[in-house]
């Protein structure tokens, strides 16, 4: 099975781990992810609130080059980058004049062939619960997880779960032997677009999604995004004082499967797993 | 006042209407939008506020208003909306057109943080977060901002100056100059 790859700027540097899991996960199911050759930037926020017009056509290139390469489905792992790619498809596919527009500015033409999914979209519905389970060489062991999705469900062409209280995080940790929480906290905003510019709200809403998981015993988060992990992760040690690993839904199901602790990246992370994973025998001492 | 002149009382309202598609007459002024708003404690305006502004007319107190930058684009208001108003796609509009009319109040950083954005891309066509980083503190005047955290960052290799170019960068520069800038209506 081959399918087409978008791992997106923060997938090459604050997130390399995602992209490290995702690839090892993917290998050991036998998937064949192709990157679109010489992507660029979706232009996340900057480029929309500067100018619609830029901010679907960066995604518009990608979507061109990723239907040359005669790709069916683009997975992307972030909900930015997704969203971007989804709804300028939506909106192309939907309106002849922005696509006129779009076409002149990028210089080649969209057919609207392509589906684009999210990583969690594919675990789900392509990948599915059975074959994640048949891959597993170790369970969870009853894990306590707190499945966080972040604004994921609720961004701009993105109709793939419960828009407030979304599972398909959960029925993953719990098909691999963990224990996923319910809490209510999962959708709640992580503040990470005003991280920068407005450090202390951040830093507010950082800590108010850590407390809540504590407070229903969570042992670590799992995210699917980028800037949910960085915020909640780097930020954490400046509003929190116990450690709560955040860990990628992708490092979860690679631990599954036997894969290595560096190989999926957990050694990249700021708070470390190693002794929740080593004290709960998911990995070895 | 002028938002009390009959002729002028629905302008901005219709102004608002036609950028974003969203009628806020609809507005049932129930406050769900604001309850469920994460950084509803920070703003200077309620987003059921705004909303109620731009019903009486008031330009100039919605564009002024802190809280059009502090959205967090989180959407949270619009999937709660009984009336099935998109009001984070207003907020959104309203940010455009503070900017189109040149009256953007005491938000530089934000601007900053968006310009250093683009510019990697324009050059590299793909983002450098390192890059990001550095460029931004500086010219937001913050050499040392979040330092401690940046070096643990860099020491887990997640930040570095080095990033691939993509080959066809003169084409994204060309996406850049001829993109138009700013908004089109929806509804015309």
């Amino acid at each position: 099975m081959k399918v087409g790859y978008y791992p997106g700027c923060s997938l090459e540097s604050s997130a390399k781990e995602f992209d490290l899991s995702l690839r090892a996960i993917f290998q050991e199911m036998d998937i064949s992810l192709r990157e679109i050759p010489d992507w660029n930037c979706c232009g996340a926020s900057p480029a929309h609130s500067l100018s619609e017009e830029l901010g679907m056509a960066l995604p518009y290139r990608n979507l061109v080059k990723a239907e040359e390469e005669g790709f069916r489905e683009i997975i992307s792992p972030c909900p930015a980058c997704y969203s971007r790619m989804k709804h300028t498809h939506e909106k192309v596919v939907l309106d002849r004049s922005l696509a006129d527009r779009l076409r002149t500015l990028v210089g080649k033409d969209y057919r609207g062939s392509l589906e684009a999914k999210h990583i969690l979209d594919f675990l789900k519905d392509d990948i599915g619960l059975r074959q994640l389970k048949s891959k597993m060489k170790r369970s969870l062991k009853g894990l306590k997880v707190a499945s966080y999705y972040g604004c994921l469900t609720r961004l701009p062409g993105v109709k793939i779960d419960d828009v407030e209280n979304p599972v398909m995080m959960d029925e993953i940790v719990e098909a691999l032997g963990g224990k996923s929480l319910d809490w209510s906290y999962k959708t709640e905003c992580c503040g990470a677009s005003l991280s920068l510019t407005k450090t202390e709200i951040a830093l507010r809403l950082v800590r108010s999604i850590l407390e809540a998981a504590e407070e229903k015993g969570a042992e670590c988060i799992a995210v699917v995004c980028p800037l949910c992990q960085s915020n909640l992760d780097v930020r954490q040690s400046v509003v929190y004082k116990k450690k709560m690993p955040i860990l990628y839904i992708t490092q979860l199901i690679g631990l599954t499967q036997g894969l290595g602790y560096a190989k999926l990246g957990l050694d990249g992370l700021i708070v470390s797993p190693r002794d929740l994973l080593q004290k709960k025998g998911i990995i070895e001492k | 006042m002028s938002y009390l002149n009959e002729k002028e009382i629905h302008r901005f309202k219709q102004r608002v209407l036609g950028l974003s598609g969203e009628d806020v007459t609809r507005c049932i002024q129930c406050g769900k939008c604001s309850a469920g708003c994460p950084i509803s404690p920070e703003m200077d305006l309620q987003p059921n506020q705004v909303i109620h502004l731009i019903q009486i007319n008031d330009p100039e107190r919605v564009l002024r208003s802190e809280a059009i930058w502090l959205c967090a684009s989180c959407q949270t208001c619009s999937v709660r909306c009984p009336e099935d108003i998109d009001v984070a796609q207003i907020m959104d509009v309203l940010r455009k057109v503070a900017l189109e009319d040149q009256i953007v109040v005491g938000q530089e950083n934000g601007m900053r943080f968006n310009e250093c954005f683009l510019e990697s891309i324009r050059k590299r066509g793909r983002v450098n977060e390192m890059r990001i980083l550095l460029r931004y503190n500086l010219v937001a005047h913050q050499p040392l901002k979040d330092t401690h955290l940046g070096l643990v960052m860099y020491a887990k290799r997640k930040l570095s100056f080095s990033s691939r170019k993509i080959k066809e960068v003169s084409l994204i520069k060309k996406i850049f100059q001829n993109s138009q800038r700013f908004i089109t209506g929806k509804m015309e």
